[in-house]
């Protein structure tokens, strides 16, 4: 569009160009706008994007070397990991002048503990360093009493390690989270007996979609029968649906475990009746089977409420018109009603599925060892080891898989296909 | 306006009051009959002595040492005194979250004057620590198990024995000691254990050794399962800390004994926050000094049946609270049960710890 007729410049009454009072007046209203949700979009940015932001960001933070030992991470720029011999002596001298400085701010064993999660043995080696440092001739020669502290200091690898974590940031945590390392020739995978993360979100993924399907299979028909029984007996049995919110997560993963197990209610039945007998009783939990099992019966509710509430809508004239067209009712249900079902089934697939690809607790009480998640991982590694650094890029590893899953989603449902009621 | 006036000034003054009249301190530990054994033996007491002081406690000691470290980078320390295991406060000295003590200046002396670093000894194992219990992770086997033909379990390899002793085993979901008995079961001397584990080869060994019994494991992350597994007859033996077979044993009268061979001897104590106010500091020495004393340390086997970290304290055990039996025979470090123990290497572990749970966490998953 153009702002001019016949080469005129269109005007307000005071004089002012029409485009321009008019921008003003739309930026003022959005401004407007912006205060009335700044409230909420402060609290959101605060409590939820900074925290995560943060977190994410530790994932490739790593300026602990350079902080502790900044004059040996500039000496050692010099060095070549490759050429197989040990710094030269003034290497040795710069790491004498930090570690002091290290000691006396009682630095030294951190960074010891951040340089173990790479190699195991420097945790020990810089708190048995900084004992002997106090000891140490200040006049040198270092290198000689550094090894005389520990021979560590004359082992390559140990300054391999130093160097490769000297810069600011690291792709190290990262490639930790996809089983590999850097080696001195480039980026290699781990060897197969450590390879763990991998396995774990593909098992992960997989569970989920299992467990999801599993959801959909079990909550269709009781959404259907929900939505099509008369207000009181859905309204008795929606309570039914409910009731599991009402109880705690704990008291109901606990409840599995009292019928799933050997000795536990289910086998004593089956071997009551005969159907199993007392050698061959069922092993139903601490493994996958247990996790499908308890999650399904966790997050059925996400799947059920979605669907009732599409299903709702539904209005059963169209399914009356089939028939009196001639459709059998099999006709009737999946080329009529089922495809208006369809968004209910998009959201409980994505609430069901979501929820459970972040799951922790019940895959680490019923789970196992075959029946954990990548989750059970992250929290390991943030509440046991302290390695916050692989935590959060195993967290970001697994947001960005959710995001692309939703992506691929969208793709093939279509998110305006997705329907709460 | 007026009612408003009066009711903020009756909050002040309520806030004022409750500050002036006592000295709230927060205490974490790990919940259950443990933290009522640390209640009844220590803070009871001290509060009754000292009317100002009000201790509150928070059982997260098992997340504490990430919570300690979330705190001072939040820089509000919101805790006075935190119980974790030995392994955990040499973590948190290192990570600089937990404080230095002197015993000497610190702790109290033995009654008969041996200082405090000396009656505690060798069990002062970093410079943050202040012990209080020694405790062990041992295995308790059933002893009405039909399959084993009246046979009972007496030695640790028992464990990896599966055609005299049948039947499920719960094992800890982590490496430490399973491998170390692992290896012991291979034949390896026990003074060779962690030589032995520093190599790849040896670390495989041990996971090859467990591998013989993966398939009847089932693995526990908390203290109380294998009780209730043992109770419920999903395993026939276990692992776990002593003072919770104790319980199933002579509290839930369970038919349940203990083997005490290759019992792992562990220690559990106290660390100050680093970063800790001078008031707060002051108010949580004082108490530390006192529950950390001869009486103190002996006065909690009364309730729980963990064995005092103070050599002075030994004599001094007595009978149960409320059971009347005789505590001695049922402490980790009596002599009867001390035939066979497995000194935990905590300084190795340090350093191995995340290296080796790669390797089992992977070996587990497969």
């Amino acid at each position: 569009m153009s702002d001019t007729t016949d080469g005129q410049v269109l005007t307000t009454q005071d004089g002012k160009p029409l485009k321009a009072a008019l921008a003003k007046a739309l930026r003022r209203e959005k401004l407007r706008a912006l205060l009335l949700i700044a409230p909420l979009l402060i609290f959101v940015l605060i409590t939820f994007v900074a925290p995560i932001a943060d977190m994410l960001f530790r994932s490739v933070e790593n300026g602990i070397v350079a902080e502790t030992l900044p004059k040996t991470a500039f000496a050692l720029r010099e060095w070549d990991p490759g050429s197989g011999n040990v710094p030269d002596e003034e290497v040795f001298a710069a790491l004498y002048g930090d570690m002091v400085v290290a000691v006396g701010e009682k630095k030294h064993t951190r960074l010891g503990s951040r340089l173990n999660y790479e190699q195991s043995g420097i945790s020990s080696l810089f708190r048995k360093t900084g004992r002997r440092i106090k000891r140490m001739d200040e006049a040198g020669p270092f290198t000689e009493q550094f090894l005389d502290a520990d021979k560590k200091w004359g082992d390559v690898s140990t300054w391999q390690v130093l160097k490769q974590f000297s810069p600011k940031y690291t792709d190290g945590y990262f490639l930790n989270a996809f089983d590999a390392k850097r080696g001195i020739d480039g980026i290699e995978m781990k060897p197969a007996d450590e390879r763990i993360y991998m396995l774990l979100f593909g098992r992960t993924l997989f569970l989920s979609i299992v467990i999801t399907l599993a959801c959909l299979v079990l909550g269709y028909p009781i959404a259907f029968l929900l939505a099509a029984l008369p207000l009181r007996t859905s309204n008795l049995l929606m309570i039914l649906v409910l009731l599991p919110f009402w109880t705690s997560l704990l008291v109901r993963t606990s409840a599995w475990k009292v019928l799933l197990q050997q000795q536990g209610v289910i086998n004593d039945f089956l071997v009551w009746t005969g159907l199993v007998s007392e050698a061959g009783r069922l092993v139903m939990i601490n493994n996958q089977t247990g996790t499908i099992i308890a999650m399904t019966h966790i997050l059925l509710p996400f799947m059920i409420l979605p669907l009732y509430s599409v299903m709702k809508t539904i209005s059963p004239t169209y399914v009356r018109a089939a028939k009196s067209l001639g459709a059998n009712d099999w006709t009737a249900f999946w080329r009529v009603y089922f495809p208006q079902s369809v968004p209910g089934i998009g959201a409980g697939a994505v609430l069901a599925f979501i929820l459970s690809i972040g799951y922790y607790i019940t895959p680490e009480l019923v789970g196992g060892t075959s029946g954990i998640f990548i989750s059970n991982r992250i929290a390991y590694h943030i509440s046991s080891s302290l390695n916050w650094g692989l935590a959060a890029s195993l967290g970001t590893l697994l947001l960005v898989a959710v995001l692309v899953l939703f992506v691929v989603y969208d793709r093939i449902v279509g998110i305006d296909n997705v329907k709460l009621g | 306006m007026k009612l408003r006036t009066v009711i903020l000034a009756g909050t002040a003054l309520a806030f004022t009051g409750s500050a002036a009249l006592a000295t709230d301190l927060t205490l974490v530990s790990w919940g259950g009959a443990y933290q009522a054994s640390q209640k009844n033996a220590y803070t009871d007491p001290y509060m009754a002595e000292n009317a100002g002081v009000n201790v509150i406690w928070d059982e997260s000691s098992a997340e504490a040492v990430a919570k300690l470290r979330a705190m001072n980078e939040a820089g509000n320390i919101t805790w006075d005194l935190v119980d974790v295991v030995a392994s955990d406060a040499i973590r948190l000295c290192d990570e600089g979250l937990a404080m230095e003590i002197n015993p000497d200046t610190d702790l109290a002396a033995a009654p008969d004057g041996t200082s405090a670093a000396d009656d505690f000894g060798d069990l002062l194992v970093s410079e943050c620590f202040i012990p209080q219990i020694v405790y062990s992770t041992t295995f308790g086997y059933r002893s009405d198990v039909a399959e084993w033909g009246g046979k009972e379990p007496t030695e640790i390899c028992d464990v990896f024995d599966l055609e005299t002793f049948p039947g499920k085993r719960s094992l800890e979901k982590r490496p430490i000691n399973n491998v170390e008995w692992a290896l012991l079961c291979d034949g390896v001397p026990k003074e060779d254990v962690y030589s032995v584990l520093e190599t790849e080869e040896g670390q495989a060994r041990a996971l090859a050794k467990l591998d013989t019994i993966k398939d009847n494991v089932v693995w526990w992350s908390a203290g109380a399962e294998t009780p209730q597994l043992l109770a419920d007859k999903e395993v026939v033996i276990g692992s776990t800390y002593n003072g919770r077979l104790f319980a199933l044993i002579e509290e839930q009268k369970q038919p349940v004994k203990m083997l005490w061979d290759a019992q792992v001897f562990d220690l559990d104590g106290w660390i100050i926050p680093a970063g800790l106010p001078e008031d707060r500091l002051a108010a949580t020495k004082k108490l530390v000094k006192y529950a950390t004393d001869t009486q103190r340390l002996a006065d909690q086997a009364k309730f729980i049946s963990y064995g005092p970290a103070r050599k002075s304290s030994a004599p001094l055990v007595g009978k149960h609270a409320t059971l009347g039996i005789d505590m001695a025979p049922h402490m980790p470090t009596d002599p009867n049960n001390a035939k066979n123990t497995f000194l935990y290497n905590y300084e190795w572990w340090a350093d191995y710890r995340d290296d080796i749970d790669a390797k089992f966490q992977a070996w587990l998953a497969q």
